[in-house]
């Protein structure tokens, strides 16, 4: 931190002095407490809650029990999934099955689904018309790879499923957002919600929605809709704050009422941000694909689970990317659409049909023809299993040779950084006594911001505590942190770079989005073969899924720094070193530290995918809990998991929003 | 949303052809059966699994039953199970499933329909060429001669074993300790952590030593031997006196246990045909490893490798109708 103006040396400052006295008291403790304190080593297990076990009986209770008088719980939840249920097999049997009468293997098809040609035109039609050619082509191509690599009937499936899944995102996070944005108590109160939501590992609640919604792809699409609705809320609630106060006047000076203020002025005049929103809602469905596909939802995340099962590295990578190339597609389309938008709307008075929507009919007419024409020649139906282009065997032939060759080299990198960083930063965490971490928690908390984060920090961490989560708390902590700082090492630098030339910075979006949607899984068992089972190959995981947000803030946060200051740089002699460090940097840093932030919360998320190459930390707790179907277990991880998450949160917030201020970015 | 109003006119626009489409019906099955409501089959993510429940759904559909493949969890699976969402789930194996199938059975929501007649194998496990490295084995007491042959540098000088899951159990940290074996015991996450482990050391022909299973895949695969412990017996796991140490619980190998059938318990009331059915599956072990052989590393397609089977094994299927 840089310090600006100094009024009094250093160690005249109460917060240095207590800093410094809690520094000694907390190296005293862990040097001779032991013998006198066991306790503060080793929380004791008698003083454990037993929450974990409450929260199994409740949720047996809701389960069997729990009743309004004329309805009982379960069969809410059940009519709310058969609710779901109707347009999502319209939409399954368009794109997937075809049109059935019946149930099971006994089911009639009464109509073929659209065939493949005329979905790879509609999203080309949908191209053309928000944004042009350019668009046309990368979404027809980005669906014709799905049809040509034989992943076109998953993928189908999973589109399905987002179809319905991401309106029902958007639409609840634009009316909670709402909510909150007209209430601010309605606000205060939904924001933790929305933390844990975003935070409690999907495997924590899985078993609990199984339950009550049933066992079918509309658990995974209840599933996805809690994990992905949350930033819609968010960035609902920041963008009508940032509706300039003259418009919201402006309503209601010419007498709007508060339905017509809301959608005639301020969702029209914060469209651009909520875009923002729909993006996410968009791609984070898109990442509870192999979930989803574990609990019955099929589609390409199985394709990708049964292929590494067999140990099948090409095979599974083929379908991740056809997940890349759907989320790719998609989010184009949608920000093309936003960007649409943006341009007037004009009614034209045109009279027949085929004028007024030339896409629609002429859509529906290739569709009808491919239809009929796919009766007879089955590849306008279908594109033949025959003809699909496979990398074959050469990704696991690429793999053995790197293996044969490289694994020496890889082993010693490995052992070298295992044994001199990651070893001793984990044994050190874990011969921290709990007081002296949980009193450091609230003395940062103090400094920040004030007593209120300080208690709210002792307290999450008191909870993990007392729930006997502490030693593998300590792992996560020790995984996570030094993922992170490893990730921010590398992708701020990167930022930097990407943020100085346009082509750059396209590449670098390309990759970004690649590493984001592309299913860890897909990529973890080829890093396994080379690193073992460890911290090690859960450390690279989670690296690569982190690294995303550091790069893409630092880039967008150094592009955003206004160009006269900069001209003012050169103009009084700064060299370009000088820019960087003395103008772009620091004006850039709420960006970097919000990045930092992110950064922090994806490696959190990526814990329980971690657990699957063997980890012992929060992340296993929870799949243990999903495996041995136990609620409460489960939940109890996962609800640490999140508490860390929004311990690590509020400090980074509290740290960066001092910084603003020292540099008079904000009052 | 133009997108969406867009599909469902279509939807619409091309209702005339369904008139065409219906002449490619494929003939009903003729038998007469309790229900015609879908019977639904669990599907996991592995082969042998896929193996069985087609070859029971196939065996179903040809005596007239309606039936449905499910994706689910493993363990998941048995919530659906207990409120009659899912019925049939083929495989659920003693040494990893027991415990969720009898939290579920005990309900009394979920029957356990008895042995598959496959026998779930699970030990310690090392390829051959790690015997001319350590010449005594597949005894375990030249383990310890070999310990450093098997380590690394993590757990140098002790061996490395690397064993399943944690969720799987196995007791094999104490086996390690109770017969007092110089190795470290790390968990993989997965089995597909556990396999890709095994194919990079295959492949470098490197030391490895690690849990595996049968039925499955890589022993036909991979040349290799199980490690031969102490017999095991009930009496080995519960009391500390039995065994080589005297002291220690564990000091044996790993039982053998089958693999079992479940099914929702309104099964029998509902089909009871179907559930008669799957009470006389039986399948063995060789039967089953040779099918997913063909499937893993042949690259054979599993609903072509169970149709074989049902045409060669006509006379089998059909005693389990009756």
């Amino acid at each position: 931190m840089a310090m600006t103006s100094k009024p009094s040396p250093i160690w005249q400052r109460p917060m240095f002095q207590l800093w410094s006295v809690a520094f000694v008291v907390a190296v005293l403790v862990q040097q001779f407490a032991k013998p006198y304190a066991a306790w503060a080593f080793k929380f004791p297990r008698g003083w454990q809650t037993r929450l974990r076990y409450h929260i199994s009986d409740f949720s047996d209770w809701l389960l069997n029990d729990a009743t309004f008088g004329l309805f009982t719980f379960t069969e809410m939840t059940r009519a709310m999934a058969w609710l779901m249920n109707i347009p999502y097999s319209g939409v399954k049997s368009l794109l997937a099955t075809g049109l059935l009468q019946g149930q099971g293997s006994d089911a009639i098809q009464l109509l073929p689904p659209l065939s493949w040609v005329a979905v790879v035109f509609i999203v080309g039609a949908l191209g053309y018309y928000a944004r042009g050619w350019k668009l046309a082509v990368l979404a027809a191509g980005c669906f014709t790879y799905l049809a040509l690599f034989g992943q076109w009937q998953g993928a189908m499936i999973t589109l399905s499923s987002i179809i319905i899944a991401v309106p029902f995102g958007i639409l609840a996070g634009l009316f909670l957002g709402l909510g909150a944005h007209r209430w601010p108590l309605f606000a205060k109160i939904i924001s933790p919600v929305l933390d844990i939501m975003q935070t409690v590992p999907v495997f924590a609640y899985l078993v609990p929605i199984l339950v009550f919604f049933g066992f079918s792809p509309i658990s995974a699409i209840i599933a996805t809709i809690i994990y992905a609705t949350p930033p819609m809320v968010r960035i609902t609630i920041m963008a009508l704050g940032q509706v300039p106060s003259e418009l919201s006047d402006l309503g209601n000076m010419v007498g709007c009422t508060p339905r017509q203020k809301t959608w005639k002025v301020m969702i029209p005049s914060a469209k651009e941000n909520l875009m923002v929103g729909v993006n996410q809602v968009i791609m984070l469905s898109l990442n509870m694909v192999i979930i989803a596909s574990m609990i019955g939802a099929g589609g390409l995340g199985f394709t990708v689970l049964a292929a590494l099962r067999r140990l099948d590295i090409g095979a599974g990578l083929e379908a991740g990317f056809a997940i890349v190339v759907l989320a790719i597609a998609l989010d184009r389309l949608s920000q093309g659409f936003a960007q649409r938008g943006e341009q007037s709307q004009l009614q034209s008075e045109k009279t027949t049909l085929f004028k007024r929507y030339p896409y629609t009919s002429v859509s529906l007419v290739v569709v009808i023809i491919t239809g009929v024409i796919g009766l007879f020649w089955g590849v306008m139906q279908a594109w033949p299993e025959a003809w699909f282009i496979t990398t074959g065997k050469s990704a696991n032939e690429a793999m053995k040779y790197i293996n044969i060759h490289y694994y020496d080299l890889l082993e010693g990198i490995k052992t070298s950084l295992l044994l001199n960083i990651m070893i001793p930063t984990k044994r050190f965490l874990l011969s921290l006594p709990w007081p002296v971490v949980i009193g450091f928690l609230g003395l940062a908390g103090y400094t920040l911001k004030g007593w209120r984060l300080s208690l709210l920090c002792m307290v999450l961490a008191g909870f993990i505590l007392i729930t006997g989560q502490w030693q593998k708390a300590m792992v996560t902590v020790y995984l996570c942190g030094i993922s992170v700082i490893i990730a921010a090492l590398i992708g701020i630098p990167i930022g930097i770079m990407a943020s100085t030339r346009d082509r750059l910075w396209n590449g670098t979006k390309v990759v970004i989005d690649t590493l984001q949607t592309m299913p860890s899984l897909a990529y973890l068992m080829p890093v396994v073969m080379l690193f073992r089972v460890g911290d090690f190959t859960a450390m690279i995981a989670i690296i690569a899924y982190a690294i995303t947000p550091a790069i893409r803030y630092t880039a967008v946060g150094l592009r955003q720094v206004d160009p006269q200051l900069i001209e003012a740089g050169v103009v009084s002699g700064c060299t370009p070193w000088q820019i960087l460090t003395k103008i772009k940097l620091k004006l850039a840093i709420p960006q970097i530290m919000l990045g930092i932030n992110q950064t922090v919360m994806l490696a959190l998320s990526m814990l329980v995918i971690t657990a699957l190459v063997g980890t012992r930390d929060l992340g296993q707790e929870v799949y243990i809990g999903l495996t041995k179907a136990d609620i409460g277990r489960g939940m109890v991880a996962g609800l640490s998991i999140a508490f860390i998450a929004i311990i690590t949160d509020r400090l980074i917030t509290a740290g960066s929003d001092r910084i603003k201020q020292r540099l008079g970015l904000s009052s | 949303m133009s997108l969406k109003s867009k599909l469902r006119a279509t939807a619409f626009a091309a209702l005339p052809i369904a008139a065409m489409s219906l002449a490619a019906i494929g003939t009903p099955a003729l038998a007469e059966v309790e229900s015609k409501d879908p019977i639904k089959l669990t599907l996991h993510d592995w082969t042998g699994q896929f193996v069985t429940t087609r070859i029971m759904g196939s065996v179903l559909k040809k005596a007239g039953y309606n039936i449905e493949y499910v994706q689910a969890d493993y363990i998941a699976q048995f919530a659906g199970l207990q409120s009659g969402d899912l019925h049939i789930a083929m495989e659920i194996w003693e040494t990893t499933g027991r415990e969720a199938m009898d939290k579920a059975t005990k309900t009394g929501k979920v029957e356990n329909v008895g042995e598959t007649g496959m026998k779930a194998i699970e030990e310690w496990w090392f390829p051959s060429y790690m015997k001319e490295k350590c010449p005594g084995l597949p005894d375990w007491k030249a383990l310890n001669k070999c310990a450093k042959e098997f380590s690394t540098p993590e757990t140098a000088p002790k061996g490395r074993y690397l064993g399943g899951p944690v969720t799987w159990g196995g007791f094999d940290d104490e086996r390690a300790e109770a017969l007092g074996l110089d190795f470290e015991v790390v968990h993989a996450g997965t089995d597909a952590a556990l396999f890709a482990e095994l194919e990079s050391a295959y492949q470098r022909k490197a030391p490895i030593l690690l849990w595996i299973y049968a039925p499955h895949w890589a022993p036909s695969k991979y040349k290799g031997e199980w490690v031969e412990f102490p017999k095991y017996s009930a009496a080995c796991y519960a009391d500390a006196k039995v065994g080589v140490n005297k002291d220690a619980k564990y000091d044996c190998g790993k039982p053998r246990g089958p693999i079992w059938k479940v099914a929702w318990a309104g099964l029998k009331k509902k089909w009871p045909g179907a559930h008669a059915a799957m009470k006389k599956f039986n399948i063995g072990n060789d039967e089953m490893g040779a099918m997913v052989g063909a499937v893993d590393l042949d690259g054979k397609k599993v609903e072509a490798v169970v149709a074989e089977w049902m045409k060669k094994n006509e006379s089998r299927w059909k005693e389990w109708l009756k």
